[in-house]
C-alpha cells in the first residue's frame, strides 16, 4: 500500500488523528522521508518529519511564513548543505537510498532532482546557453545537434518555445517575469531529472503567467515527481494530488488534497485553510 | 514672506550652493586640461610618436622609447597584477568569514595606502641591487605591485554584488562550487571587474615615484626586460625640471599624451560598464 502515512506529530496541543489516506496505489514511493530534522545552528527549523512522497503525483507543501515548508523542500536535493552552521538528523531516501548517506555526491543528486526557484534566476546568458548549462556541465551532450535538440526538447516541455524559438540567442533577462520562470523550468528540465522540487514558483508572477505555470505543472506530473511549496492554498488545491501542511517546523497533516481542504483531521489544518489564520 | 516662499527660497539657495560646490571641484581639473592641452598640441606632431629624444637645440624631437617604454612597463604589471589580483578577489568573495581571507584584505588595503614611493624603494631592494641593474622588469614588478590590491578588492566587490540566487540556480543544476563560480558568478560580474582592470591600468601608467629607480630612464629604444627602459612619465619629469624651453615643450606634449591615455582608459571603462547594463535588460 503506497499512501501516504500520517505524521508523526510531536506537538502536545495536537492529537494525531491522521491516519492513512485511500490514495492511488499505483503510485510507489519516491522519496521516503524518516524522522527528519533540521537546525540552522542550534535553531530546530524542522522537527522530526517523516513523509512518503508518491511518484507522478505533485505534492504541494503549505504553511504559514516560516513553517519550514520550504527548508524541508531544499533538504530534499541537499541545497541546504551549503548554508554554513547547518546540520541534518534523519533519513531521505530517494528510490530507497539515503541521500544523507556517507559517500553520497551532493552533485550528482542534484542533476537527479531538479529545483525551481521561487524568485526566476535566469544567468545572465542567452536563451540558449540558460538552458544548455545542465548539459554542458554535465557533459549530457555529445554533439552540437544534440545539444540543440536537447534544448529545443526542453524548452517545448516547458510551453516556452514557440515564443522564444526566433531568439534563442538573446539575453534571458530581456523576457517577461513568467517567460523567465519558465525558462528556469526547461533549464532544470534539461538535465532529465526525476523529481522536480518548486519553491513558490509563482509568487512573483501576474495571473495569466501563474495559470500557465500551473497547466505546466499538470503537464509535467506525467513524467516527473513533483513537489511544490505554495503560499497560496488555491494553487495548492488546483496543482496538487497531495497536501502536506507544516507549521512551525512540524509536519501536522499530510493526505489527498481534496481531503485535506474539504474535511482535514486536524483541527490546525482546518483552520488554516478555511483562512483563519497564516 | 511667508512659510512656503521661504521654504522654497531656502531650497534654491541650498541647490545653488551644490552647483557652485561641484563648480569649485571641477575648476582644477578644467585648468589642468587647459594648460596641458593648450600647450601640448604645440609641441605634438606625428613626429613625436615616432622619434627618439634629441639634443637640446635640435628640431624634431619625440618620444618613441618612452611611449612604448610606459606600455610595456604597464604589461608587465597587468601580466603579473592580474592574475594574482582577480583569484585573491575570488578567494575572499568565496570564502568571507575565513581568516585568510581577512588577513588577505587587511594586506591589500595596506597595500593599497603604502605611499608608491615606499614600493619602488622596495622593487629597488628585491629587484635592482641584487642585479645591479635598473630593469624594465623591476619597473614592471613596481607597478604590478600596486596594481594587485587594486583589482583585488575590486574584484571582491564586484563578486559580492552577484546575488545568491544564480549561484543557487547553478549549484541546483549539478554545478560544483568552482564549476558554478567560473561559469556564472565570475562571467556575471565580468564587465565590472574588466573596468577595474581598466581603471587600475589608468592609475598606475601614470605613476613616476616607483619607476624613478627601477626602470630609470633610456634615452635610446630598448624592449629589453634587462635593461632600464624609458617611460613617459619618468621622460616628463626629466624634461620638466631641465632649464630648457625646448625640453619643457617636449614635456608638455608627454603630458598630454599621458592624459589622453587615461582618458581613453576611462571612457573604455564607461563604455564596458554601459554594455553590461543593456545586458542584464535594465
Amino acid at each position: 500500500m503506497a499512501t501516504p502515512q500520517a505524521p508523526r506529530v510531536k506537538v502536545p496541543s495536537l492529537t494525531p488523528r491522521a491516519r492513512s489516506a485511500d490514495t492511488p496505489t499505483s503510485h510507489e514511493v519516491k522519496i521516503d522521508v524518516e524522522r527528519l530534522s533540521f537546525f540552522y545552528d542550534t535553531k530546530k527549523a524542522l522537527e522530526d518529519i517523516s513523509i512518503k512522497i508518491h511518484t507522478n503525483v505533485v505534492t504541494a507543501f503549505i504553511g504559514p511564513s516560516g513553517c519550514g515548508k520550504s527548508t524541508f523542500l531544499r533538504t530534499l536535493n541537499r541545497m541546504n548543505d551549503i548554508i554554513p552552521g547547518s546540520r541534518v538528523e534523519g533519513k531521505v531516501c530517494i528510490d530507497g537510498d539515503d541521500v544523507y548517506a556517507a559517500g553520497v555526491d551532493p552533485v550528482a543528486l542534484r542533476r537527479r532532482v531538479g529545483m525551481v526557484f521561487q524568485k526566476s534566476n535566469p544567468f545572465p546568458k542567452s536563451i540558449f546557453e540558460n538552458v544548455a548549462y545542465g548539459l554542458r556541465i554535465n557533459g549530457m551532450a555529445g554533439s552540437k545537434a544534440e545539444l540543440g535538440g536537447r534544448v529545443e526538447e526542453s524548452l517545448r516541455q516547458a510551453a516556452l518555445w514557440d515564443e522564444v524559438k526566433d531568439r534563442l540567442q538573446e539575453s534571458a533577462l530581456a523576457m517577461s517575469g513568467g517567460q523567465q520562470q519558465r525558462l528556469c523550468i526547461a533549464r532544470a528540465l534539461a538535465v532529465r531529472p526525476d523529481i522536480l522540487l518548486m519553491d513558490e514558483p509563482a509568487s512573483a508572477l501576474d495571473p495569466i503567467a501563474t495559470q500557465r505555470i500551473e497547466e505546466l505543472v499538470y503537464d509535467l506530473k506525467k513524467t516527473y515527481t513533483i513537489v511544490i511549496v505554495t503560499h497560496n492554498m488555491q494553487q495548492a488545491a488546483r496543482v496538487s494530488d497531495h497536501t502536506a501542511f507544516f507549521w512551525l517546523g512540524k509536519l501536522v497533516e499530510y493526505d489527498r488534497t481534496d481531503k485535506m481542504f474539504t474535511a482535514p483531521a486536524e483541527k490546525l489544518t482546518e483552520d488554516y485553510v478555511t483562512g483563519r489564520f497564516g | 514672506m511667508n512659510r512656503d516662499q521661504r521654504r522654497n527660497l531656502l531650497s534654491k539657495l541650498f541647490v545653488g550652493a551644490c552647483a557652485l560646490a561641484v563648480l569649485a571641484a571641477l575648476v582644477p581639473l578644467a585648468f589642468v586640461l587647459f594648460f596641458v592641452i593648450s600647450q601640448g598640441v604645440q609641441a605634438l606632431s606625428l613626429s613625436f610618436f615616432t622619434n627618439m629624444p634629441v639634443p637640446v637645440g635640435e628640431e624634431g624631437g619625440g618620444m618613441a622609447n618612452s611611449i612604448v617604454g610606459t606600455l610595456m612597463l604597464t604589461g608587465i604589471a597587468a601580466l603579473m597584477a592580474i592574475p594574482i589580483g582577480v583569484i585573491s578577489g575570488i578567494y575572499m568573495s568565496e570564502y568571507p568569514g575565513t581568516r585568510l581571507a581577512s588577513s588577505v584584505r587587511f594586506a591589500a588595503d595596506t597595500l593599497n595606502g603604502v605611499p608608491s614611493i615606499v614600493i619602488g624603494v622596495f622593487a629597488y631592494g628585491v629587484a635592482v641591487l641584487p642585479f645591479k641593474q635598473f630593469s624594465g622588469l623591476a619597473g614592471g614588478l613596481a607597478l604590478g605591485i600596486m596594481m594587485i590590491p587594486i583589482i583585488a578588492r575590486t574584484t571582491e566587490e564586484l563578486l559580492l554584488l552577484v546575488p545568491g540566487a544564480l549561484r543557487e540556480g547553478a549549484l541546483a543544476l549539478g554545478a560544483t562550487r568552482a564549476r558554478a563560480v567560473f561559469t556564472v558568478i565570475v562571467p556575471s560580474a565580468l564587465p565590472g571587474i574588466i573596468t577595474g582592470i581598466i581603471l587600475a591600468l589608468a592609475r598606475i601608467a601614470g605613476e613616476t615615484a616607483p619607476l624613478l629607480f627601477t626602470s630609470f630612464n633610456n634615452a635610446y629604444f630598448t624592449t629589453s626586460l634587462t635593461q632600464p627602459i624609458s617611460s613617459i612619465t619618468v621622460q616628463v619629469f626629466a624634461y620638466a625640471v631641465s632649464p630648457y624651453e625646448d625640453w619643457h615643450r617636449q614635456a608638455w606634449a608627454g603630458s598630454l599624451v599621458l592624459v589622453t591615455f587615461l582618458l581613453v582608459c576611462s571612457l573604455l571603462a564607461r563604455f564596458a560598464t554601459a554594455r553590461v547594463t543593456r545586458l542584464r535588460g535594465h
